[in-house]
């Protein structure tokens, strides 16, 4: 295993995040930087509030309190500001996959690269990366819920997103295909790109390459 | 470690060549097409909508009686208020199952702007379900003796009107798409709505059947139609935000 270099340049940080659901507090006076180079592992209990600081930082849930900002050349900008901007350096992929099952596999991952202005010309190769090799234009509603989620990472292979944001990647994935996805997750990092993710699973990263970031459950 | 090396090289010329330039009508094109293509392969999309239509005007001159004179008088109400629920019955597939499988979200962090995006499903909705009924009412108008000088005002009305009805129940069922059963809730939201186009509608196509022009109506209809296809989908995207929070 290699150790990735040091990067200090920031790509994203949240300040003084408040997160309340159902009138419980799931975190308050959350501080949290993220630069290129990292991957960040959230980890916690159910309940704790992982999926929602996701969503918080993908911009798709509005915080009780603080804000997130992002770095792009230089230049600091809460999310809020350059929307566009931010969505073109944000890959988020939810517990859902966003496939649909009247769609064929290459149709899906055709028009899930398009939405985002990528290149489609590589959509065979990136489905045969993943494992999805003759099944290229059988319905989604036909295959499993491991091939569904595979059609949606498939997308991390095209992607220019500097931040990936990914919410349990690895729900129904075979080992093998963890295994990938933890190279691809180095690989992404390398290229000065972040990964924040959560799993229950351990990581065979090395631990200098990853960061952690444990959110406890609270009842208050 | 060899896979890994190819992997590499794959992706260090993608780099420079993966960003395609972003335009609206791509994006427009794009959304409008898959939408297309899942009803299409989804049939009673488009054709719940339409039988419930057909059925539910057939079903009037049995209930009522075959008198000419009493079908004609009632048949452009009976014609829109069908239009209008067999709208309603095909609006939660607008944004519902898009949200259950995530792709919604993936919508709303896309670069482009959301209103593109929201235009797109509401014209691929019209094109299923609007499109449709106004290429089957003017039969059913003969069933209902319609009068003859009132086909032109029927088809100018459903043709200004449908989309109305497309745009501001796409507010509705935004609005609602979050919540587990929000049929009721979307009827009672939507339909309110619609009243000003029902009533503009029915107003011009009796206004024709007595050859008087009926231009007024249907320029308060056309101007329902241009207020809403400029506002509806800021609205929409706004409203979609606030129930995926």
């Amino acid at each position: 295993m290699t150790i990735l270099p040091e990067h200090k340049n920031p790509l994203l940080s949240a300040k003084q995040l408040t997160c309340i659901r159902e009138e419980r507090i799931l975190f308050e006076q959350l501080n949290l930087q993220i630069n290129a180079g990292d991957i960040v592992q959230i980890e916690g209990p159910n309940g704790a509030g992982k999926t929602s600081l996701l969503r918080i930082l993908a911009g798709l849930s509005e915080p009780y309190e603080g804000q997130i900002c992002f770095y792009t050349d230089g230049q600091v900008q809460t999310i809020n500001e350059d929307r566009e901007q931010f969505h073109q350096n944000l890959l988020y992929l939810g517990h859902l996959p966003g496939v649909k099952g009247e769609m064929t596999a290459t149709e899906n991952l055709t028009f899930n690269l398009a939405l985002h202005g990528l290149n489609t010309s590589a959509v065979e190769a990136d489905l045969a990366q993943v494992n999805l090799v003759g099944f290229e234009d059988s319905l989604a509603s036909h295959l499993s819920a491991g091939q569904h989620r595979r059609i949606a990472l498939a997308q991390l292979l095209s992607s220019q997103a500097k931040i990936w944001i990914l919410d349990e990647p690895f729900t129904a994935i075979d080992k093998q295909g963890v295994e990938n996805l933890e190279r691809l997750f180095l690989k992404h990092a390398e290229q000065g790109g972040c990964v924040i993710l959560t799993t229950h699973q351990d990581l065979i990263i090395a631990k200098a390459n990853l960061k952690k970031i444990t959110l406890a459950y609270r009842f208050y | 470690m060899n896979a890994a090396g190819n992997n590499d090289f794959k992706n260090s010329q993608s780099h420079v060549i993966n960003r395609v330039q972003l335009s609206y009508l791509a994006a427009f094109n794009l959304m409008v097409k898959r939408d297309l293509t899942i009803a299409l392969r989804h049939k009673d999309d488009i054709l719940n909508p339409l039988l419930f239509f057909v059925i539910v005007v057939t079903l009037f001159p049995l209930g009522i009686g075959p008198e000419a004179n009493t079908l004609s008088r009632i048949a452009p109400g009976i014609i829109w208020v069908a239009a209008l629920l067999s709208t309603l019955l095909s609006l939660d597939r607008l944004f519902k199952a898009d949200h259950s499988d995530g792709s919604l979200e993936q919508m709303l962090l896309s670069p482009h702007p959301i209103f593109i995006l929201v235009l797109a499903k509401i014209v691929a909705h019209w094109l299923i379900t609007g499109l449709p009924l106004i290429i089957v009412a003017p039969l059913l108008a003969v069933l209902l003796h319609f009068n003859e000088q009132s086909y032109g005002a029927l088809l100018l009305t459903l043709l200004l009107g449908t989309p109305v009805l497309s745009l501001l129940g796409a507010i509705g069922v935004a609005l609602t798409v979050g919540i587990k059963k929000g049929g009721v809730l979307l009827s009672l939201l939507v339909l309110p709505l619609y009243i000003p186009v029902l009533i503009f509608a029915t107003s011009a196509i009796d206004t024709a059947a007595l050859n008087l022009p009926y231009g007024g109506q249907l320029a308060i209809i056309a101007a329902l139609f241009f207020g809403s296809l400029t506002l509806a989908p800021f609205a929409v995207g706004a409203a979609l935000k606030v129930s995926t929070n």
